[in-house]
C-alpha cells in the first residue's frame, strides 16, 4: 500500500517541533520502534532547521534576534515536507526555496558550519546520514534546496557505534 | 509542552546544574545558551552539569549547546557532565564525538 502526505508551513523556528511530530505521526501506523521514531524525528528536525536558519536565514527565536523579528525581518518563505510511505520504506523530502547551498559537499562535512555564532555544531547532515538509510541533497543557488531521505522501517536498524 | 525557564538553572557549589527541557532543538537553544553563559561569567562556577531527566528528544542543536559551554569553561579547568542520559542521547553523544568531552555520570 502506498500512502502519501505533504505539509507546507512558515519557515520559522516555532515550527520545528510541529514538523518532526507530523512526520512521526504519519508513520505511527507502522508501529515503529522508539529508535526508529527518534531517528526520523532527529533527521527531520535537522533538515527543517537547516532550511529555516540557512535557507531563509530566519534567525529569530534564537534569543537575541527577537528584536529583528519585531521589525518584521522575517523571511516569508515556506518549507515543504513531502512523505511517501511505500510498504515499509519511508521517503521524506524537505524542500525550501531559500538561498541554496553553494558547495553541497562542503556543507555535508561533519563540523562544517557557516553559522558558528549561533553555536550550531555542524553535525546536521552527519546526523541525517547516520539516522537514515539514504540521504541526497540537491541545491541550486538562489533557488533552494531539496533534501531527500529514505528510511527502511521494521528492520531494527540499531547502529551500535560502541 | 513544558519549556525551559530560569528555574531550571541552579548553582550548587561550583557547579551549574541545567535541567534540560523535554525537547532540545534550535528553537529553545538560544535561551539555554544565554542563561548558561550568564552563570558562567561568575567566577565561582567552574563545571556544568546537564540533566537530561526530562529530555525525550535532542537534535544537533544540543551538541552545539554542550560544545559551546565546554569551550567556555575548559580553558579554566572546567568540566562538562551529563546525568540521566538515555540510550538515544547516549547514541547522539557517540555519533558526534561528544562522549570524549562529556563525562556521563550514572545516577
Amino acid at each position: 500500500m502506498k500512502n502519501e502526505m505533504e505539509i507546507i508551513f512558515d519557515a520559522v523556528s516555532d515550527n520545528e517541533g510541529f514538523a518532526r511530530m507530523a512526520v512521526a505521526a504519519f508513520v505511527a501506523r507502522l508501529n515503529p520502534t522508539m529508535e526508529e521514531l527518534a531517528d526520523i524525528k532527529t533527521a527531520v528536525s535537522e533538515a527543517v532547521t537547516n532550511s529555516i536558519i540557512h535557507g531563509y536565514e530566519n534567525l529569530y527565536g534564537y534569543g537575541k534576534n527577537i528584536a529583528a523579528a519585531a521589525q518584521g525581518a522575517i523571511h516569508q518563505g515556506k518549507v515543504k515536507i513531502h512523505c511517501i510511505l511505500e510498504k515499509e520504506i519511508l521517503h521524506i523530502e524537505v524542500i525550501d526555496s531559500g538561498k541554496g547551498i553553494e558547495n553541497v559537499e562542503q556543507a555535508m562535512e561533519p563540523l562544517y558550519t557557516t553559522k558558528p555564532e549561533l553555536e550550531r555544531s555542524g553535525m546536521g547532515f552527519a546526523f541525517m546520514e547516520a539516522f537514515m538509510d539514504d540521504l541526497e541533497v540537491e541545491s541550486i543557488l538562489g533557488q533552494g534546496t531539496t533534501v531527500r531521505m529514505v528510511k527502511k522501517m521494521g528492520v531494527d536498524g540499531w547502529i551500535d557505534n560502541g | 509542552m513544558e519549556q525551559i525557564t530560569t528555574e531550571d538553572f541552579r548553582v550548587i557549589d561550583n557547579c551549574l546544574m541545567i535541567r534540560l527541557p523535554e525537547e532540545i532543538d534550535h528553537y529553545g537553544a538560544g535561551f539555554i545558551c544565554e542563561n548558561a553563559d550568564r552563570y558562567l561569567m561568575r567566577e565561582e562556577v567552574q563545571h556544568v552539569v546537564f540533566d537530561f531527566e526530562k529530555t525525550r528528544f535532542m537534535d544537533s542543536s544540543g551538541i552545539g549547546i554542550i560544545m559551546g559551554r565546554y569551550r567556555k569553561i575548559s580553558c579554566f579547568g572546567g568540566r562538562v557532565y551529563a546525568i540521566h542520559v538515555d540510550r538515544q542521547i547516549q547514541r547522539i553523544f557517540k555519533l558526534s564525538g561528544l562522549n570524549k568531552i562529556v563525562e556521563v555520570l550514572e545516577s
